[in-house]
Protein backbone atom coordinates (compact mmCIF):
# COMPACT_ATOMS: atom_id res chain seq x y z
CA UNK A 1 0.00 0.00 0.00
CA UNK A 2 1.44 3.27 -1.04
CA UNK A 3 -0.03 6.37 0.49
CA UNK A 4 1.19 9.67 -0.84
CA UNK A 5 0.48 12.95 0.90
CA UNK A 6 1.91 16.03 -0.70
CA UNK A 7 1.60 19.37 1.03
CA UNK A 8 2.84 22.21 -1.09
CA UNK A 9 3.82 25.19 0.94
CA UNK A 10 6.24 27.67 -0.58
CA UNK A 11 7.74 25.10 -2.92
CA UNK A 12 8.83 22.86 -0.12
CA UNK A 13 7.69 19.28 -0.37
CA UNK A 14 7.13 17.17 2.68
CA UNK A 15 6.44 13.67 1.51
CA UNK A 16 5.20 10.84 3.69
CA UNK A 17 5.37 7.41 2.16
CA UNK A 18 3.81 4.35 3.69
CA UNK A 19 5.30 1.42 1.94
CA UNK A 20 5.24 -2.11 3.24
CA UNK A 21 6.33 -2.02 6.84
CA UNK A 22 8.38 1.16 7.01
CA UNK A 23 7.73 4.81 6.46
CA UNK A 24 9.85 7.92 6.58
CA UNK A 25 9.58 11.57 5.80
CA UNK A 26 11.75 13.44 3.44
CA UNK A 27 12.37 17.09 3.19
CA UNK A 28 13.64 18.05 -0.22
CA UNK A 29 15.59 21.19 -0.82
CA UNK A 30 13.99 24.05 -2.69
CA UNK A 31 13.85 23.53 -6.35
CA UNK A 32 12.17 25.27 -9.15
CA UNK A 33 11.76 23.19 -12.24
CA UNK A 34 15.03 21.34 -11.74
CA UNK A 35 14.97 17.76 -12.82
CA UNK A 36 14.63 15.54 -9.80
CA UNK A 37 16.34 12.91 -11.81
CA UNK A 38 19.63 14.57 -10.98
CA UNK A 39 19.32 13.43 -7.40
CA UNK A 40 20.62 9.93 -7.79
CA UNK A 41 18.40 8.19 -5.23
CA UNK A 42 16.68 4.96 -6.27
CA UNK A 43 13.65 5.43 -4.08
CA UNK A 44 12.67 8.67 -5.76
CA UNK A 45 12.25 6.89 -9.05
CA UNK A 46 9.90 4.40 -7.50
CA UNK A 47 7.38 7.09 -6.54
CA UNK A 48 4.40 6.72 -8.77
CA UNK A 49 4.33 10.18 -10.21
CA UNK A 50 7.87 9.74 -11.45
CA UNK A 51 7.16 6.70 -13.58
CA UNK A 52 6.87 8.56 -16.86
CA UNK A 53 10.51 9.17 -17.29
CA UNK A 54 11.68 5.63 -16.70
CA UNK A 55 12.40 2.85 -19.15
CA UNK A 56 10.60 -0.41 -18.86
CA UNK A 57 13.82 -2.13 -17.93
CA UNK A 58 14.61 0.07 -15.06
CA UNK A 59 11.02 -0.25 -13.96
CA UNK A 60 11.37 -4.01 -13.82
CA UNK A 61 14.58 -3.74 -11.91
CA UNK A 62 13.01 -1.47 -9.38
CA UNK A 63 10.03 -3.80 -8.93
CA UNK A 64 12.27 -6.77 -8.38
CA UNK A 65 14.28 -4.93 -5.84
CA UNK A 66 11.13 -3.93 -4.02
CA UNK A 67 9.90 -7.50 -3.95
CA UNK A 68 13.19 -8.71 -2.58
CA UNK A 69 13.16 -6.20 0.17
CA UNK A 70 9.59 -7.04 1.12
CA UNK A 71 10.00 -10.82 1.06
CA UNK A 72 13.13 -10.69 3.13
CA UNK A 73 11.44 -8.61 5.73
CA UNK A 74 8.31 -10.78 5.96
CA UNK A 75 8.41 -12.84 9.09
CA UNK A 76 6.99 -16.31 9.25
CA UNK A 77 6.66 -19.01 11.85
CA UNK A 78 9.10 -21.84 11.48
CA UNK A 79 6.73 -24.26 13.13
CA UNK A 80 5.10 -27.41 11.69
CA UNK A 81 1.42 -27.19 10.83
CA UNK A 82 -0.98 -27.94 13.65
CA UNK A 83 -3.75 -30.38 12.85
CA UNK A 84 -7.16 -29.11 13.76
CA UNK A 85 -8.81 -31.60 16.03
CA UNK A 86 -12.44 -32.42 15.54
CA UNK A 87 -14.41 -30.78 18.23
CA UNK A 88 -17.06 -32.89 19.89
CA UNK A 89 -18.45 -29.99 21.82
CA UNK A 90 -21.44 -28.19 20.37
CA UNK A 91 -22.76 -25.08 21.98
CA UNK A 92 -26.51 -25.42 22.42
CA UNK A 93 -28.52 -22.96 24.37
CA UNK A 94 -31.79 -24.80 24.60
CA UNK A 95 -32.57 -27.73 26.86
CA UNK A 96 -35.14 -29.00 24.40
CA UNK A 97 -32.52 -30.85 22.41
CA UNK A 98 -31.00 -32.51 25.43
CA UNK A 99 -33.98 -33.70 27.37
CA UNK A 100 -37.22 -35.14 26.14
CA UNK A 101 -39.48 -32.46 27.52
CA UNK A 102 -43.23 -32.71 27.48
CA UNK A 103 -45.51 -30.00 26.13
CA UNK A 104 -46.00 -27.22 28.62
CA UNK A 105 -49.77 -26.89 28.54
CA UNK A 106 -51.63 -29.50 30.56
CA UNK A 107 -55.05 -30.16 31.91
CA UNK A 108 -56.20 -32.87 34.31
CA UNK A 109 -59.47 -34.60 35.11
CA UNK A 110 -61.29 -32.98 32.25
CA UNK A 111 -60.86 -29.39 33.31
CA UNK A 112 -60.17 -28.26 29.75
CA UNK A 113 -61.06 -30.97 27.23
CA UNK A 114 -59.39 -29.25 24.28
CA UNK A 115 -56.11 -29.16 26.08
CA UNK A 116 -56.44 -32.77 27.09
CA UNK A 117 -56.86 -33.71 23.46
CA UNK A 118 -53.86 -31.60 22.64
CA UNK A 119 -51.81 -33.33 25.30
CA UNK A 120 -52.46 -36.71 23.76
CA UNK A 121 -51.64 -35.40 20.34
CA UNK A 122 -48.44 -33.64 21.34
CA UNK A 123 -47.09 -36.37 23.49
CA UNK A 124 -47.73 -39.05 20.95
CA UNK A 125 -45.88 -37.02 18.36
CA UNK A 126 -42.87 -36.78 20.61
CA UNK A 127 -42.64 -40.42 21.54
CA UNK A 128 -43.83 -42.35 18.54
CA UNK A 129 -43.52 -41.48 14.88
CA UNK A 130 -46.51 -40.43 12.85
CA UNK A 131 -46.91 -44.00 11.67
CA UNK A 132 -48.83 -44.53 14.87
CA UNK A 133 -51.40 -42.00 13.87
CA UNK A 134 -52.08 -43.77 10.61
CA UNK A 135 -52.72 -47.01 12.43
CA UNK A 136 -55.10 -45.31 14.78
CA UNK A 137 -57.35 -44.33 11.90
CA UNK A 138 -59.85 -47.16 11.68
CA UNK A 139 -61.39 -47.38 8.26
CA UNK A 140 -65.14 -47.62 7.95
CA UNK A 141 -64.80 -49.49 4.71
CA UNK A 142 -62.26 -52.30 4.42
CA UNK A 143 -59.56 -52.27 1.77
CA UNK A 144 -61.13 -55.07 -0.25
CA UNK A 145 -64.42 -53.33 -0.52
CA UNK A 146 -62.67 -50.20 -1.68
CA UNK A 147 -60.87 -52.10 -4.42
CA UNK A 148 -64.10 -53.66 -5.64
CA UNK A 149 -65.86 -50.34 -5.66
CA UNK A 150 -63.11 -48.69 -7.63
CA UNK A 151 -63.05 -51.47 -10.18
CA UNK A 152 -66.64 -50.89 -11.16
CA UNK A 153 -66.30 -47.14 -10.73
CA UNK A 154 -63.59 -46.85 -13.34
CA UNK A 155 -65.72 -48.71 -15.84
CA UNK A 156 -68.84 -46.66 -15.31
CA UNK A 157 -67.08 -43.32 -15.47
CA UNK A 158 -65.09 -44.42 -18.49
CA UNK A 159 -68.29 -45.18 -20.33
CA UNK A 160 -69.52 -41.68 -19.69
CA UNK A 161 -66.73 -40.19 -21.75
CA UNK A 162 -67.14 -42.38 -24.83
CA UNK A 163 -68.85 -41.06 -27.88
CA UNK A 164 -72.49 -41.93 -28.23
CA UNK A 165 -71.83 -44.40 -31.02
CA UNK A 166 -69.31 -46.25 -28.89
CA UNK A 167 -71.65 -46.29 -25.96
CA UNK A 168 -74.36 -47.93 -27.98
CA UNK A 169 -71.89 -50.42 -29.41
CA UNK A 170 -70.58 -51.32 -26.01
CA UNK A 171 -74.06 -51.96 -24.74
CA UNK A 172 -74.85 -54.34 -27.61
CA UNK A 173 -71.57 -56.15 -27.26
CA UNK A 174 -71.97 -56.58 -23.54
CA UNK A 175 -75.30 -58.22 -24.02
CA UNK A 176 -74.17 -60.50 -26.89
CA UNK A 177 -70.64 -61.49 -26.04
CA UNK A 178 -70.81 -62.35 -22.40
CA UNK A 179 -69.57 -65.88 -22.88
CA UNK A 180 -66.64 -65.10 -25.18
CA UNK A 181 -63.13 -64.49 -23.89
CA UNK A 182 -61.63 -61.09 -23.38
CA UNK A 183 -59.46 -61.04 -26.51
CA UNK A 184 -62.16 -61.94 -28.94
CA UNK A 185 -64.38 -59.38 -27.32
CA UNK A 186 -62.19 -56.51 -28.37
CA UNK A 187 -62.00 -57.45 -32.02
CA UNK A 188 -65.71 -57.53 -32.74
CA UNK A 189 -65.95 -54.27 -30.81
CA UNK A 190 -63.43 -52.59 -33.06
CA UNK A 191 -65.00 -53.94 -36.19
CA UNK A 192 -68.36 -52.83 -35.01
CA UNK A 193 -67.04 -49.37 -34.32
CA UNK A 194 -65.45 -48.91 -37.75
CA UNK A 195 -68.09 -50.44 -39.92
CA UNK A 196 -71.37 -48.86 -40.64
CA UNK A 197 -74.19 -50.79 -39.14
CA UNK A 198 -76.99 -51.16 -41.55
CA UNK A 199 -80.27 -50.29 -40.04
CA UNK A 200 -82.62 -53.21 -40.23
CA UNK A 201 -85.62 -52.58 -42.23
CA UNK B 1 -33.61 -37.05 22.82
CA UNK B 2 -30.25 -37.55 24.56
CA UNK B 3 -28.85 -40.38 22.52
CA UNK B 4 -25.26 -40.35 23.69
CA UNK B 5 -25.01 -36.66 24.46
CA UNK B 6 -23.74 -35.29 27.73
CA UNK B 7 -24.61 -31.84 28.92
CA UNK B 8 -24.02 -29.65 31.88
CA UNK B 9 -27.16 -29.11 33.92
CA UNK B 10 -27.14 -25.97 36.01
CA UNK B 11 -29.57 -24.26 38.28
CA UNK B 12 -30.59 -20.75 37.52
CA UNK B 13 -33.39 -18.37 38.27
CA UNK B 14 -32.91 -15.82 35.54
CA UNK B 15 -34.23 -16.79 32.14
CA UNK B 16 -32.34 -16.22 28.90
CA UNK B 17 -34.54 -16.36 25.78
CA UNK B 18 -33.79 -19.32 23.57
CA UNK B 19 -35.21 -20.03 20.15
CA UNK B 20 -37.93 -22.67 20.21
CA UNK B 21 -38.72 -22.37 23.90
CA UNK B 22 -42.36 -22.09 24.95
CA UNK B 23 -42.83 -19.33 27.51
CA UNK B 24 -45.53 -17.40 29.30
CA UNK B 25 -45.37 -13.70 28.60
CA UNK B 26 -47.23 -10.76 30.10
CA UNK B 27 -48.40 -8.06 27.69
CA UNK B 28 -46.97 -4.75 28.82
CA UNK B 29 -47.67 -2.51 25.85
CA UNK B 30 -49.31 -2.32 22.48
CA UNK B 31 -47.19 -0.49 19.94
CA UNK B 32 -49.07 -0.30 16.68
CA UNK B 33 -48.99 -3.76 15.16
CA UNK B 34 -46.79 -5.31 17.73
CA UNK B 35 -47.24 -6.28 21.36
CA UNK B 36 -44.47 -5.98 23.91
CA UNK B 37 -44.27 -8.95 26.24
CA UNK B 38 -42.37 -9.32 29.43
CA UNK B 39 -40.80 -12.77 29.50
CA UNK B 40 -38.47 -12.36 32.42
CA UNK B 41 -35.39 -11.83 30.28
CA UNK B 42 -33.22 -8.81 29.84
CA UNK B 43 -35.40 -7.34 27.12
CA UNK B 44 -39.11 -7.38 26.40
CA UNK B 45 -40.06 -9.64 23.54
CA UNK B 46 -42.11 -8.53 20.59
CA UNK B 47 -45.17 -10.35 19.27
CA UNK B 48 -46.86 -9.40 16.04
CA UNK B 49 -50.63 -9.39 15.97
CA UNK B 50 -50.53 -11.56 12.84
CA UNK B 51 -48.77 -14.35 14.67
CA UNK B 52 -51.99 -15.85 15.96
CA UNK B 53 -54.03 -18.58 14.36
CA UNK B 54 -56.61 -17.15 12.00
CA UNK B 55 -55.42 -13.59 12.39
CA UNK B 56 -55.60 -11.24 9.46
CA UNK B 57 -55.23 -7.52 9.13
CA UNK B 58 -58.93 -7.09 9.63
CA UNK B 59 -59.41 -9.89 12.12
CA UNK B 60 -57.18 -8.85 14.97
CA UNK B 61 -56.76 -10.93 18.11
CA UNK B 62 -58.31 -9.51 21.24
CA UNK B 63 -55.21 -8.88 23.32
CA UNK B 64 -55.19 -6.33 26.12
CA UNK B 65 -52.39 -5.02 28.27
CA UNK B 66 -51.94 -7.37 31.19
CA UNK B 67 -53.01 -10.51 29.36
CA UNK B 68 -51.03 -13.71 29.61
CA UNK B 69 -49.78 -15.28 26.43
CA UNK B 70 -48.24 -18.69 25.83
CA UNK B 71 -45.98 -18.63 22.81
CA UNK B 72 -42.62 -19.69 21.46
CA UNK B 73 -39.56 -17.80 20.35
CA UNK B 74 -38.63 -17.58 16.70
CA UNK B 75 -35.73 -15.20 17.17
CA UNK B 76 -33.70 -15.19 20.34
CA UNK B 77 -30.05 -14.25 20.30
CA UNK B 78 -27.98 -11.85 22.28
CA UNK B 79 -27.77 -9.30 19.49
CA UNK B 80 -31.43 -8.84 18.77
CA UNK B 81 -34.64 -8.26 20.59
CA UNK B 82 -36.43 -11.59 21.04
CA UNK B 83 -39.48 -12.22 18.91
CA UNK B 84 -42.35 -14.53 19.72
CA UNK B 85 -45.18 -16.13 17.84
CA UNK B 86 -48.29 -18.00 18.88
CA UNK B 87 -48.49 -20.37 15.94
CA UNK B 88 -46.25 -23.25 14.99
CA UNK B 89 -44.58 -23.91 11.67
CA UNK B 90 -47.74 -25.33 10.10
CA UNK B 91 -49.80 -22.30 11.02
CA UNK B 92 -51.79 -23.95 13.81
CA UNK B 93 -51.95 -22.56 17.28
CA UNK B 94 -51.53 -25.99 18.99
CA UNK B 95 -52.29 -24.68 22.44
CA UNK B 96 -50.49 -21.37 22.17
CA UNK B 97 -52.13 -17.99 22.37
CA UNK B 98 -53.93 -16.03 25.04
CA UNK B 99 -54.31 -17.84 28.33
CA UNK B 100 -57.81 -17.43 29.67
CA UNK B 101 -59.22 -15.51 32.57
CA UNK B 102 -58.68 -16.29 36.23
CA UNK B 103 -55.99 -18.60 37.40
CA UNK B 104 -52.79 -17.78 39.22
CA UNK B 105 -49.35 -16.96 37.84
CA UNK B 106 -46.21 -17.48 39.87
CA UNK B 107 -42.51 -17.85 39.38
CA UNK B 108 -40.20 -20.75 40.18
CA UNK B 109 -36.63 -21.60 39.32
CA UNK B 110 -35.79 -22.95 35.90
CA UNK B 111 -34.53 -26.26 37.22
CA UNK B 112 -37.93 -27.05 38.69
CA UNK B 113 -39.65 -26.38 35.39
CA UNK B 114 -37.41 -28.83 33.66
CA UNK B 115 -38.07 -31.38 36.35
CA UNK B 116 -41.81 -30.89 35.95
CA UNK B 117 -41.58 -31.17 32.19
CA UNK B 118 -39.71 -34.44 32.30
CA UNK B 119 -41.59 -37.26 30.58
CA UNK B 120 -42.88 -39.08 33.64
CA UNK B 121 -42.90 -36.55 36.38
CA UNK B 122 -44.13 -37.91 39.67
CA UNK B 123 -45.15 -34.54 41.00
CA UNK B 124 -47.49 -33.91 38.12
CA UNK B 125 -48.87 -37.40 38.25
CA UNK B 126 -49.59 -37.17 41.95
CA UNK B 127 -51.15 -33.75 41.63
CA UNK B 128 -53.38 -34.86 38.81
CA UNK B 129 -55.00 -37.34 41.19
CA UNK B 130 -56.14 -34.58 43.52
CA UNK B 131 -58.67 -32.49 41.66
CA UNK B 132 -59.27 -31.25 38.13
CA UNK B 133 -57.11 -28.32 37.22
CA UNK B 134 -55.29 -26.74 34.34
CA UNK B 135 -51.60 -26.01 34.24
CA UNK B 136 -49.35 -24.06 31.90
CA UNK B 137 -45.59 -24.27 32.33
CA UNK B 138 -43.36 -21.69 30.71
CA UNK B 139 -39.67 -22.36 30.23
CA UNK B 140 -38.98 -18.94 31.66
CA UNK B 141 -39.85 -20.13 35.14
CA UNK B 142 -43.49 -19.03 35.12
CA UNK B 143 -46.34 -21.34 35.98
CA UNK B 144 -50.05 -20.62 35.59
CA UNK B 145 -52.58 -22.69 37.48
CA UNK B 146 -56.32 -22.67 37.39
CA UNK B 147 -58.67 -24.88 39.40
CA UNK B 148 -62.34 -24.72 40.21
CA UNK B 149 -62.05 -22.82 43.46
CA UNK B 150 -59.53 -20.28 44.67
CA UNK B 151 -58.57 -22.51 47.56
CA UNK B 152 -57.74 -25.45 45.31
CA UNK B 153 -55.71 -23.18 43.08
CA UNK B 154 -53.69 -21.91 46.00
CA UNK B 155 -53.07 -25.41 47.30
CA UNK B 156 -51.62 -26.45 43.99
CA UNK B 157 -49.49 -23.32 43.85
CA UNK B 158 -48.08 -23.97 47.28
CA UNK B 159 -47.25 -27.57 46.51
CA UNK B 160 -45.49 -26.68 43.29
CA UNK B 161 -43.46 -23.99 44.95
CA UNK B 162 -42.53 -26.16 47.88
CA UNK B 163 -41.75 -29.36 46.01
CA UNK B 164 -38.47 -27.94 44.85
CA UNK B 165 -37.07 -28.42 48.29
CA UNK B 166 -39.12 -31.34 49.51
CA UNK B 167 -38.12 -34.93 49.23
CA UNK B 168 -40.46 -37.41 47.62
CA UNK B 169 -41.70 -38.74 50.96
CA UNK B 170 -42.46 -35.33 52.36
CA UNK B 171 -44.40 -34.54 49.25
CA UNK B 172 -46.41 -37.73 49.45
CA UNK B 173 -47.20 -37.03 53.08
CA UNK B 174 -48.40 -33.56 52.24
CA UNK B 175 -50.57 -34.82 49.42
CA UNK B 176 -51.98 -37.59 51.57
CA UNK B 177 -53.06 -35.01 54.14
CA UNK B 178 -54.75 -32.99 51.45
CA UNK B 179 -56.60 -35.82 49.86
CA UNK B 180 -57.63 -36.92 53.32
CA UNK B 181 -59.27 -33.51 53.76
Amino acid sequence: MVFLLVINSSYCFVVLILQGKHWWSKKLPNFRGTALGTIGHGTIWSWEFMQRGLDSQTKKQLEEEEKKIISEEHWYLDVPDLKEKESYIIEERSFLRCEDLVYGRMSFKGFNPEIEKLMIQMNSKCKEEEIEEDDKMEADVSDEEMARRYETLVGTIGKKFLRKRDQRVLKDDDEDDEVEEGNSNTRPNKRAKKMFLKPQD
Amino acid sequence: AGGGAYWVDSQQKRYVPVKGDHVIGIVTAKAGDVFRLDVGGSEPASLSYLAFEGATKRNRPNVQVGDLIYGQFVVANKDMEPEMVCIDSSGKSSGMGIIGQDGFLFKVSLGLIRKLLAPKCEIIQELSQLYPFELVLGMNGRIWVKAKTVQQTLIIVNILEACEYMTAEQRKQALAKLSGN
